[in-house]
């Protein structure tokens, strides 16, 4: 995990020509033809089979026409889905720093070798990982309702009127708690197994030198892990990008305040399985797509430079 | 792994320690208490959760959240969740594991073979394969559940197990992890000895490579099953069917059912399942941690 895609894809070429197999050069595909057949059939069609629908549309007279890039000129004039890409966007630079970072302070509390039970930690933060994004946000859901939730709850027993966690205002921040809470310690786990595999003989380096906690953090943990982090955030930045489960879930609760168009996956998806704009909902979800790889690309870019 | 403790070295404020100490750090009661807060908001959705499942729909609404109420109905609500409607809960929490034992084990597969490929040999259009792979995985899940709803209904596969099988059969980040897992575990010089003795290159996965290959397999079969037990999105629109629900869709389902016109609010029930759904999956990480915490270890060793 140290290594981001593009250097592992460098370093795992075989170092010499002893490596080539006796089969031949085409060996490797034999191994990797099931997964790319199915891959294929499951990624790369259904992507060409949206390019092409988001080229038509469903007309009532006419039936389905040829329309060119007019969906997509629609889309680009289309206030509710760029208030959806704002609202995903805004989530992205809030919610994942914020993760992060404590995922990397976990990832390093529990390196550091200084707690008490630390595997008893490393496991027990890992462990709403395992839990389905459904039963979180019901779980989750029910805790913030003020009449027979936790908050209603500590309303009623502190004489108090916290403000509405599900309210227009808040239900991005409470949705933002409840990824937070899902990947905090999946997070943990890849950074704390990336600071797993350091060698010992630089922090006996640095101990010698009389390097401080802090120092050693920044000057040998965090080059260390660079590659992980910019897994990480990636990752991130994908799910921010694809946040469907949580509002969806959460629209039985919070039915004024997550609209149809929340996030742009949630728009594409009520397009198409509500609306029957299968053609729009193509659009949508591909101009997403694009936007999502160029932001993802960016970091990789950036993350990768500052490491040579 | 669990064993060897690498750090670390004390801090300015405390005293310089010989350097072997780097070995065996002072246990320090402030960190363990900071870390205790993610601890603690980690672990209490959980325990609410639990000690709300067992509580009687009553007491659900009157009592305390974070503490029992009048009557422990843990058991109760377990048998009454297990009844309700015909037993459709044991229906799906078999649908589940068909899925989960299908899909995920075919996606391990897949993963590992793809992974094994990609670490130990050269072929033509690697390095294409893996930009491919990562500019899929971008795509957000709806670019793909349309096109792949209309494909799967032409086919005649909506409403079926399979529609939710083949989807589930990649995964993109098993292959990753497989990738830099095999490129270590598995030695070439191994795989050119096997050679020269006359192994074909099958053999040499099946009886040299997949051995070396088994903390990765356990890796991501964990990680796999969790993708696939926990998925919502593509159950939601391929299966119309409540009886080839997964778990999860039908846990919404009851969630929904009070929200509808004339349906009763089961939200004890909800809370109930929810915790049958979850305590799976946690079974499974507790008792393989061995295995699946080397594995993504091993996976991010750096050359």
């Amino acid at each position: 995990m140290t290594s981001a895609p593009t250097v592992t894809a460098e370093s795992v070429r075989p170092p010499s020509r002893r490596a080539r197999p006796a089969g031949g050069r085409w060996t490797g595909w034999g191994f990797l033809a099931p997964f790319a057949l199915v891959f294929v059939l499951v990624f790369i069609a259904p992507i060409l089979y949206a390019l092409w629908l988001s080229l038509f549309r469903n007309q009532l007279v006419g039936g389905n026409a040829f329309v060119g890039l007019d969906n997509y000129v629609a889309a680009f004039g289309d206030a509710a889905f760029w208030a959806g890409v704002i609202r995903v966007g805004l989530f992205l630079l809030i919610q994942v720093p914020i993760m992060l970072f404590l995922s990397l302070l976990a990832a390093l509390a529990i390196d550091s070798g200084r707690l008490y039970g630390a595997g008893f930690f490393r496991l027990a933060i890992f462990l709403p990982y395992a839990v389905p994004a459904v039963v979180a946000a019901l779980m989750w859901g029910f805790m913030y309702g003020t009449r027979f939730g936790l908050v209603g709850n500590l309303n009623d027993f502190f004489g108090v009127q916290l403000p509405n966690l599900l309210s227009p205002e808040l239900v991005l921040a409470s949705i933002g708690n409840i990824v937070t809470w899902e990947f905090l310690g999946y997070n943990m786990l890849i950074f704390y197994s990336a600071l797993r595999v350091i060698p010992t003989s630089l922090y006996e380096a640095a101990a010698i030198d009389g390097a401080s906690q802090f120092r050693i953090i920044r000057a040998i943990k965090l080059p260390a892990i660079r590659g992980s982090l910019v897994v990480a955030t990636i990752f991130s930045i994908i799910g921010s990008f694809q946040l469907f489960n949580e509002p969806s879930i959460m629209q039985s609760l919070a039915p004024n305040a997550i609209t149809t168009s929340f996030t742009p996956n949630l728009y594409a998806y009520n397009l198409a399985f509500t609306g029957q704009q299968l053609n729009y909902s193509a659009t949508v979800a591909i101009i997403m797509g694009l936007i999502t790889m160029i932001i993802a690309y960016v970091v990789q870019l950036r993350g990768m430079r500052k490491a040579d | 792994m669990t064993t060897t403790r690498l750090l670390t070295v004390s801090s300015a404020t405390t005293r310089r320690r010989p350097y072997g100490t780097v070995d065996k750090p002072r246990r320090s009661i402030l960190l363990t208490v900071l870390t205790g807060i993610a601890l603690v908001y980690s672990l209490i959705p959980l325990i609410w959760l639990f000690i709300n499942a067992s509580k009687t729909q009553s007491d659900l609404f009157s009592t305390f959240g974070l503490w029992f109420g009048g009557e422990f109905a843990l058991f109760d609500n377990i048998g009454r969740a297990l009844t309700y409607d015909d037993g459709i809960f044991l229906r799906w929490f078999g649908n589940t594991l068909l899925y989960v034992v299908v899909g995920a084990g075919g996606a391990t597969l897949l993963a590992v073979l793809g992974g094994y490929a990609l670490a130990k040999y050269d072929f033509p259009g690697k390095r294409a394969v893996f930009a491919v792979i990562i500019g899929a995985v971008a795509v957000p899940g709806t670019a793909l559940a349309v096109p792949t709803f209309l494909m799967f209904s032409s086919m005649g596969l909506t409403d079926t197990p399979w529609s939710v099988i083949i989807p589930s059969l990649i995964s993109p980040f098993g292959l990753y992890l497989m990738w830099t897992f095999a490129s270590e575990a598995v030695p070439t010089e191994l795989m050119e000895a096997a050679r020269i003795d006359g192994a074909s290159e099958l053999r040499i996965f099946g009886q040299v490579a997949l051995r070396l290959l088994a903390p990765g397999f356990v890796t991501v079969l964990l990680f796999t099953m969790v993708a696939t037990w926990n998925n919502y999105f593509l159950p939601l629109i391929m299966l119309r069917d409540p009886d080839w629900y997964p778990l999860i869709i039908g846990l919404n389902q009851w969630n929904a059912q009070a929200a509808t016109a004339g349906g009763t609010a089961i939200f004890d029930l909800v809370l109930t399942g929810s915790l049958l759904t979850i305590v799976p999956l946690i079974i499974a990480f507790l008792f393989l941690q061995r295995y699946w915490q080397s594995g993504l270890a091993a996976g991010s060793v750096k050359e």
